[in-house]
């Protein structure tokens, strides 16, 4: 069946029921394509099982970065509501019972993550609060009338009762959507469920009347009458059905009051949460995916340094990096044959037993495996490059040696963030993710910044110092493998030196200052010896007990740097775990689509490698395709162009690029197909946005960009 | 003596006598810790050329700040491991320059320079590679043999011109790759060598004064020896006047030509289509390259599709072809649709109706689009059995870029088991989408440049040159005014005439009634107004005149047909009378 057609735009296929059975399986389509693809199954089976893992990882931690908010906005929710119950007379409450109680939730503006949180937290408000809850967004309101109508009839989905629903729908139908009618459901709904569940219900919730709560999720993109309208008369009606409400806001509080005039917004009373900005977020989105031995999969630096930037630099969205994340393991698992290694240590070296002589040769052809033969002595070269075998049982330490390199890179990592993120000017980043960046890309103690960390470190004051190598002597505890256990033990003795050098030093001071205490001065002497002091300086420099161990400290960081935090180039086998291809993952999530028009019209040969099309930059051979040859001719033209100019410029060229076979064809039919192939090109060009017909001037059209593209 | 507060180990403030001596290794240690800070600042100055706005630094957000730079570098490096990607060969400074103000017959030249010497180019920049290297704006002395070619070509005049711009091309692709200094410098001089030009060729005094002093604005800093901030500001006040200046002038330098004058004029569809076919493709051997490339795509895209992404094709050329072929090659047994989004009569509503009525075969009907976009998407997420390919050819065509349309779009294809593929064409195509927009798409890019041309695309469309329909009027006007009366014809020719009169002058309105009537009068057609407005609103209902009010509220009466239209009818009622 053909798909195009001068009456319909849309072509629907349906194979018969019978065919579409038979569906083929995702796997199929990853290893299909790829002839010689090994282990594809496996690799497929292990991406979904780390997928998974990482992906109820980072659920479990939104929820757990959410918990305080969600704490505090449960409480305010249920403090803001026992006001309906009292049911006092007390002139305060009456005053608070004509407010709207409102909590103004500030979320950021990476909106796009902002649903998770939302759903999460209607879940928490049903199972605390209250069972009506009901989220309603901008686009589904454009004006009370609708407003109203989506709120009844969430209002109604929340309603659990199944026998009442069928009855209830009618209602929705029948009845027309107003404020009356939904206090006066909401009347009936409370009363019911009062009669229906006699005690029950009142133990386990805590209210006889629970609040509605409703939540704007983008507050910002309301229409304002809306907003005003609505809150003025569901205050009117706050007595009999106990409102609360919600704003999503993505900029800032301020635009409560640009939204709503004084007189609508002393009707409410605000209290203001803020949720956790999305900068941490990040920062413990990678602590607990990438930091750490639980995932062996790993990125590369580059790949890290384009997913933080997307972040950082578009639009702050942990969705965003996570999607970001979920694309290299696919494409590491799709393109790396080897990255069925990819998995826990006991599995990956159950599966090493069980590769075969394919994936073996693999092996031997990674970069980094080949450096390690090389360094090897001959007859263990031999036997690695032709026993299968030896191979497999080397491969099998080398990756246990690669799992005991990571856990030892993280937590000196960890050490290493402690002593630099508190330095002045933070020399190698204030996040721990920058170190790692620049940790991962090369040897950190070659660069000049972690140089001056370390001059600066030498600076440091005794308590501040005392106050890291404890941190440090926390992380290093907190894992439980023991491979830096004599480290510690450094840690704990260099620690226990400072301590009693304080008492030794306090003596000291006392009987210092005891002896020299009382010497008069005068301004000009203390100048005068001031100098003298400063020659004797010098001259010969003594360190104080403090300084000395203070340089031990550092000397002992760095020597743990040095050794520990060396790049993952270095180990054998690194490419089974970690992914590499940035380009990739730039290419397809951060695209440029302009640069690629502009590159396709001004350098064809970038695509077409044809020798005829090779040109220095900026100038282009007249056989290229048309249209590049018509763009290249209307960028010389200012604002408008003249169609007929631009056609002849065109004939001219195209006719010189076919002068060899001008005499196979009439002149004139000549002209008219180039003519034609003119037409073709500028109707391209409209088509692609640079060109648009204008009316100023007959047979003219506008350009529509400005420069080069 | 002097009093000294000291903290104590036990945090308790205390006041006592100090002697000299501990006063001075206090201030001795300072000052050795000073001199310590006063090596630290250099260490840290290189930091910060690493890390791009070291002002910041100091402000909570440290260095959060990008690195910029180190990002950019990332992406060098990364070109020169990818050949497949087009879009990371030029930086953006070249795609988003602004231009210079262009000569009007810039294209003329550049047409015949490029079918006089296409492949000569090459060699001279060979030649000149050391003297671009060594950055001297005046390499006049390098070019001397295409002024040796050029002058055996052209005679004097247009050889003054054209190395001018062959030298401007030359001098081009120095600019990008060097420092913003530099950039700003020849970019200046390029100003002036058109201001030049403007003066030399045209012989009018369209240089106005704003561009001689912007010409020393930016001349000026050319000498000074380090680029500082002063200067940016220069350069981008600069490129921001240019813009300006280009966009405030009303009037536009370009010839007078129109097409009509020319024979060939206008084709219709189909001639162009036969025109079309004649004309061998070229580069076919590279293009079925490029499309096998393409084609070895086919089962990751069905893998990524299937693992919750929506794929979308950018670059030049028609990708209806391919996405034709994965359709064939993928999805033959399983349920989709194809939506041609050039199809000009397409719409959100048709693409959910086809949904509701051919995939979920439902016959109700529904209040209004979003009710049935609920209904969709609570069918779909029912049924996880249930699977739908959406196929989009031109997801940013007219009728679909429409913000509420690419909201529906995105809401579906967010669906788990719907998946969307799409392509688009259009320069800002990407500037639909918002966040919002683009997280519910969940794009992956792939680029596709297949230099194919855009036949079905194109077919539809207005175009300029393509005589859509243009027999149509004037067939209607012949076949309207046989069944008008003698003196209703009259009547029309008239006012046709006076509009083929004043088809040169841009401030004609059209007739004004009272004028109208009075020449309507002499040739005796009319004897009343009334009777005039009779005929009128005849005319006006078959949309052959419209009347527009002008600013002394007088009706003014016109045809909106174009002229040659008209001509071609009168001509033709002349030859049958």
């Amino acid at each position: 069946m053909a798909t195009s057609s001068v009456s319909k735009g849309c072509f629907v296929f349906k194979p018969n029921f019978k065919k579409r059975k038979i569906s083929v399986p995702i796997e199929e389509y990853f290893n299909e394509g790829k002839n010689e693809s090994e282990d594809s199954k496996l690799r497929f089976e292990t991406y979904q099982v780390i997928w998974q893992q990482m992906k109820s990882e980072t659920e479990k931690m939104q929820e757990e970065l959410n918990k305080n908010l969600f704490d505090s906005l449960i409480k305010f929710l249920q403090k803001s509501h026992s006001g309906f119950q009292k049911n006092s007379r007390d002139w305060g409450c009456q005053i608070k019972l004509r407010e709207i109680p409102t909590a103004a939730l500030i979320l950021g503006v990476n909106v796009t993550d902002h649903e998770f949180t939302f759903r999460s937290l209607t879940e928490a408000i049903q199972n605390n609060v209250t069972p009506y809850v009901v989220k309603l967004q901008a686009r589904d309101c454009p004006d009370i009338k609708h407003f109203l109508q989506k709120l009844f009839s969430q209002l109604m989905d929340c309603h659990v009762d199944v026998e009442s629903k069928e009855e209830e729908k009618d209602i929705q139908k029948k009845t027309h959507c107003s404020m009356d009618s939904l206090s006066s459901w909401y009347m009936n709904v409370t009363q019911k469920t009062d009669q229906g569940k006699p005690r029950k219900k009142r133990t386990s919730s805590q209210w006889q009347s629970p609040p509605v709560v409703l939540i704007l999720k983008d507050m910002e993109s309301f229409t304002t009458k809306v907003l005003q309208d609505f809150i003025i008369i569901s205050s009117q009606h706050l007595h009999e059905f106990p409102l609360i409400l919600i704003f999503g806001i993505a900029t800032s509080p301020v635009i409560i009051h640009r939204l709503l005039p004084h007189a609508v917004s002393s009707l409410l009373c605000i209290e203001i949460f803020q949720s956790l900005s999305c900068k941490e977020h990040l920062t413990t989105v990678i602590d607990k995916l990438l930091l750490t031995t639980q995932f062996p999969f790993n990125l590369s630096e580059k790949v890290l340094q384009i997913l933080t930037s997307i972040f950082l630099y578009y639009d702050f969205s942990i969705q965003n990096f996570i999607k970001g994340l979920q694309l290299s393991l696919l494409e590491h698992f799709y393109s790396q044959p080897l990255s069925v290694l990819c998995c826990n240590l006991p599995e990956a070296k159950r599966r090493i037993n069980f590769l075969s002589d394919n994936q073996c040769e693999n092996i031997r052809r990674l970069p980094s495996f080949r450096r390690y033969v090389e360094k090897q002595a001959t007859e263990k070269q031999v036997a690695l490059l032709t026993n299968e075998r030896f191979l497999k049982e080397e491969t099998q330490s080398l990756l246990e040696s690669l799992h005991v390199y990571h856990t030892n890179y993280f937590l000196v990592l960890r050490c290493l963030h402690q002593f630099t993120s508190s330095l002045p000017k933070y020399p190698l980043g204030r996040q721990i993710r920058e170190l790692y960046c620049t940790c991962l890309e090369k040897n950190i103690w070659d660069s000049e910044e972690y140089a001056s960390a370390l001059q600066l470190l030498r600076m440091l004051a005794k308590d501040e110092l005392m106050t890291i190598l404890q941190k440090c002597f926390s992380v290093l505890n907190s894992s439980s493998e023991k491979q830096l256990g004599s480290t510690a033990k450094r840690i704990e003795e260099l620690l226990a030196q400072l301590q009693s050098l304080d008492e030794v030093k306090e003596e000291e001071d006392a009987s210092g200052s005891q002896s020299k205490g009382l010497q008069k001065t005068d301004l000009y002497h203390l100048q005068k010896s001031l100098l003298e002091m400063k020659e004797l300086r010098r001259t010969g420099k003594k360190q104080t007990k403090f300084e000395v161990l203070r340089e031990k400290v550092v000397n002992f960081i760095d020597s743990l740097v040095r050794e520990y935090l060396l790049p993952p180039e270095t180990q054998p086998l690194y490419e089974a775990v970690y992914f590499t291809a940035a380009h990739t993952l730039h290419e397809h999530l951060n695209a440029a689509p302009r640069l690629a028009l502009h590159t396709a019209l001004n350098n064809p040969y970038y695509y077409l490698k044809n020798e005829v099309l090779k040109s220095e930059e900026g100038c282009i051979p007249n056989v290229a395709p048309d249209i590049c040859i018509a763009y290249k001719l209307h960028l010389e033209c200012s604002r408008l162009i003249n169609l007929v100019d631009w056609s002849e410029a065109f004939a001219t060229v195209v006719t010189a690029a076919e002068k060899t076979d001008a005499n196979s064809v009439t002149s004139e039919e000549r002209n008219d197909i180039i003519h034609a192939r003119f037409i073709r090109a500028v109707s391209e060009l409209e088509l692609l946005g640079f060109v648009k017909p204008t009316k100023r001037k007959t047979d003219h059209v506008a350009r529509l960009t400005w420069g080069g593209c | 003596m002097m009093n000294k507060l000291e903290l104590n180990e036990d945090k308790v403030l205390e006041v006592r006598f100090v002697g000299d001596d501990d006063v001075l290794n206090h201030i001795l240690d300072r000052e050795g810790g000073a001199k310590f800070k006063k090596e630290r600042p250099q260490l840290l100055v290189n930091t910060k050329k690493i890390i791009k706005k070291p002002e910041y630094d100091l402000k909570e957000d440290g260095i959060e700040v990008l690195k910029d730079k180190n990002y950019v570098e990332v992406l060098g490096r990364d070109v020169q491991e990818s050949l497949k990607n087009g879009s990371a060969t030029v930086g953006g400074n070249k795609v988003y320059s602004f231009q210079n103000r262009k000569h009007p017959e810039k294209m003329a030249k550049l047409a015949s320079e490029l079918a006089k010497t296409p492949r000569k180019n090459v060699s001279y920049s060979l030649k000149n590679d050391p003297e671009i290297m060594t950055d001297i704006p005046q390499c006049s002395k390098g070019h001397s043999p295409s002024d040796e070619v050029q002058l055996k070509n052209n005679d004097k005049s247009e050889f003054i011109s054209t190395t001018r711009v062959l030298r401007k091309r030359l001098i081009a692709p120095r600019n990008h790759s060097d420092s913003e200094s530099e950039y700003s410098a020849s970019n200046s001089e390029d100003d002036e060598e058109v201001a030049q030009e403007f003066e030399e060729d045209t012989n009018k005094a369209i240089l106005s004064p704003k561009t001689q002093a912007q010409n020393r604005v930016v001349s000026a800093p050319v000498y000074k020896a380090t680029p500082s901030k002063k200067m940016k500001r220069d350069k981008t006040s600069d490129l921001v006047e240019e813009y300006f200046e280009a966009h405030s002038s009303s009037k536009v330098l370009t010839s007078d030509r129109t097409l009509q004058k020319l024979k060939k004029a206008k084709l219709d569809q189909q001639t162009l289509r036969n025109l079309l076919s004649k004309v061998s493709p070229s580069f076919s051997a590279e293009l079925k390259q490029l499309n096998q490339q393409y084609e070895q795509l086919f089962h990751k895209w069905m893998l990524q599709l299937h693992l919750g992404f929506n794929i979308v094709l950018y670059g030049l050329g028609s990708k209806r072809d391919l996405l034709e072929r994965f359709r064939a090659t993928m999805l033959q047994d399983s349920i989709h649709i194809v939506i041609n989004g050039f199809f000009p009569g397409i719409s959100v509503k048709s693409i959910l109706n086809s949904i509701t009525e051919e995939v979920l075969d439902h016959m109700g009907t529904f209040r209004n689009i979003l009710d049935q976009l609920d209904w969709i998407i609570n069918k779909f997420k029912e049924d996880s059995s249930l699977e739908l390919f959406l196929l989009i050819h031109n997801l940013d065509s007219q009728m679909l870029r429409g913000d509420k349309s690419q909201q529906i779009i995105a809401q579906l294809s967010s669906l788990r088991n719907i998946y969307l593929i799409a392509s688009i064409d259009h320069l800002n195509a990407p500037l639909m989408w918002d966040h919002v927009k683009q997280s519910l798409y969940n794009w992956l890019w792939y680029e596709t440049t297949t230099y194919s041309p855009y036949t079905e695309e194109t077919s539809y469309e207005n175009s300029l040159l393509v005589k859509q329909s243009g027999s149509l009027p004037l067939s209607s006007l012949t076949h309207v005014s046989r069944s008008l009366t003698p003196n209703a014809r009259g009547i029309f020719r008239l006012l046709i005439k006076y509009q083929l009169d004043n088809q040169d002058n841009p401030s004609y309105l059209g007739l004004s009634f009272q004028d109208f009537y009075q020449q309507c009068r002499e040739a005796f057609l009319v004897n009343s107004d009334l009777t005039l407005r009779a005929q009128l609103t005849e005319f006006r209902d078959h949309k052959l005149i419209r009347t527009k009010k002008g600013t002394d509220g007088v009706e003014y009466l016109f045809i909106p047909i174009d002229n040659g239209t008209l001509s071609e009818f009168l001509e033709k009622e002349e030859e049958e009378s």
